[in-house]
């Protein structure tokens, strides 16, 4: 079992009640796609699953419950992370920084130098000298490492140039046909090309579920989502 | 000439002992953003773990009686701080106020047992008598324990290099310096790195100790807390986190201090306070500073 039941999950920092009640479900083998306008808790939920932010609720992974675990034994559980910001380790190299992601006897780097050919000739690099796209690579890849069950990955095209959203839209929707995955996206086309269902957040709520053909109605997307849909 | 090469190699000798004391401080503070006043207690416990071995275990002084002194010395400061890691720090971490408190207290504590016990007055730790001795380089006469020290740490830094570079918790303690947070993100127990890096830090702590007694002709309960402040010192010129930072500091504030001393009479202390406010002013991350909490 692969899914994952979050409910009635809060989370309070600094004072500020930036979950309030957080419900939602994600089906197994499915991409589900948590979208809302900047500031409305999105990252906050992924960083809340996998302990980094304390909450109070339930998260069920499979049945079982994890809001109280550690972030290492949630992730030992089989919940791969790609962070918001890539939050790769700067002096270390590509290399090293996709060997401290090992967790499995035999990690899969056939899978991630088939998606991203160009870590190959970058493995003695140090990280933090890759540009903006070849970072998040590096990032993404130390998730694809392991068998996760689950991949939950914050805003992995952000900030990158359109050539480089293009090569890690393709690696996600390879991974995408054979994984359960919680993705927060700004990124509408990439929403629309790999999700099967959609959530949309509001102030710290759930306002909506629901597939991803309402992507395709304007005045959902700008009411939901306060933008054009034509632009993202 | 002779004069400068002797203050050189004092001075070279004196950081040596600095790097003893700073490099584990650093990579706690590094790594778990706790600020250790404790650590002082770790190099007087290895002083004292050394005075015994040299006195009630091993009371004829050969070189090998002193190297097992200096061991024992570390392994007792390292297992030290592995205790303090596991019953207090470890309930108090992302807590630095009442980290300070609590390492404070430590500091506090071990030095009136030991001092209850052993009295306060400095004891003469027993070496081998060619530790006496002194080399002639050039013109310079140049005593030999000072190449002892610089032995010692360059062995200390080797073996810290090593490990944070060839081993995977040294991976796992270079990545946690840099954000502590993504390496449990990657599923990893960093705490496991915590506790290695209070052992190390210990143990290198502990052998500063021995070597100190040696180098202040006595073991005092008072030793750890006046050390303590040039291993602070070193840790924010170095950078907090970087071991190599650790060691380039100290070289820099033992020279220094040597040389101010002499030439400028007795301002040493004066000039490594200006090297700190400057760096501070100037680099407030240290000369090698690592940390991103």
């Amino acid at each position: 079992m692969s899914s994952l039941e979050v409910k009635d999950l809060h989370v309070t920092i600094n004072g500020s009640h930036i979950l309030q009640g957080v419900n939602f479900f994600v089906p197994e083998n499915k991409v589900t796609a948590l979208l809302g306008r900047n500031g409305v808790g999105k990252s906050t939920t992924l960083k809340a699953i996998m302990g980094l932010n304390p909450g109070t609720g339930s998260v069920k992974f499979g049945g079982t419950e994890i809001v109280a675990l550690p972030t290492h034994k949630i992730v030992q559980m089989g919940l791969g992370y790609v962070p918001e910001d890539r939050e790769i380790f700067a002096s270390l190299t590509v290399k090293e920084n996709l060997s401290l992601a090992e967790r499995d006897a035999e990690p899969n780097y056939d899978l991630v130098y088939s998606l991203f050919p160009e870590l190959l000739t970058r493995t003695s690099q140090r990280a933090g000298t890759l540009s903006g796209g070849q970072q998040q690579m590096v990032a993404i890849a130390r998730a694809l490492l392991n068998q996760n069950k689950i991949l939950v990955i914050d805003e992995p095209t952000k900030g990158l140039a359109p050539k480089l959203v293009t090569e890690v839209a393709n690696a996600l929707a390879h991974v995408a046909d054979h994984s359960t995955m919680l993705i927060v996206e700004q990124n509408l086309a990439l929403v629309k090309a790999i999700a099967q269902n959609i959530i949309v957040m509001d102030q710290g709520k759930i306002v909506f579920e629901g597939g991803p053909e309402n992507l395709q109605d304007e005045s959902f997307v700008k009411s939901m989502l306060g933008v054009s849909g034509g632009h993202k | 000439m002779s004069t400068f090469l002797l203050i050189l190699i004092t001075g070279v000798g004196l950081g040596a002992l600095y790097f003893l004391v700073a490099s584990g401080l650093s990579l706690i503070y590094g790594l778990m953003g706790v600020l250790n006043f404790a650590h002082g207690a770790f190099l007087t416990i290895g002083a004292f773990t050394g005075l015994w071995i040299s006195t009630k275990v091993f009371p004829n002084p050969t070189t090998w009686t002193f190297i097992a002194a200096m061991f024992a010395g570390g392994i007792a400061a390292g297992l030290f701080a592995l205790l303090m890691e596991q019953l207090v720090i470890n309930r108090l971490y992302n807590r630095h106020i009442d980290q300070a408190l609590v390492t404070v207290g430590v500091s506090l504590v071990v030095t009136a047992l030991i001092g209850g016990w052993f009295g306060f007055d400095a004891r003469f730790l027993p070496t081998p008598l060619w530790f006496m001795k002194a080399v002639t380089i050039g013109e310079a006469i140049i005593p030999i324990d000072r190449f002892i020290y610089i032995g010692v740490a360059a062995i200390l830094l080797t073996a810290m290099l090593s490990i944070l570079k060839f081993t995977r918790i040294g991976l796992i303690i270079r990545a946690g310096v840099e954000n502590r947070s993504m390496v449990s993100a990657l599923g990893i127990n960093v705490r496991l790195a915590f506790s290695t890096v209070f052992f190390i830090g210990g143990f290198a702590a502990g052998v500063g100790g021995v070597l100190i007694s040696v180098f202040s002709y006595g073991v005092s309960p008072l030793m750890g807390g006046s050390w303590l402040i040039y291993g602070f010192i070193v840790v924010v010129v170095g950078g907090m986190g970087s071991v190599t930072g650790s060691a380039i500091a100290a070289m820099l504030i033992g020279i220094t201090n040597q040389f101010a001393n002499y030439y400028l009479t007795g301002l040493g202390d004066f000039v490594v306070v200006i090297i700190l406010a400057a760096v501070l002013l100037t680099k407030p991350s240290g000369l090698l500073g690592k940390v991103n909490h």
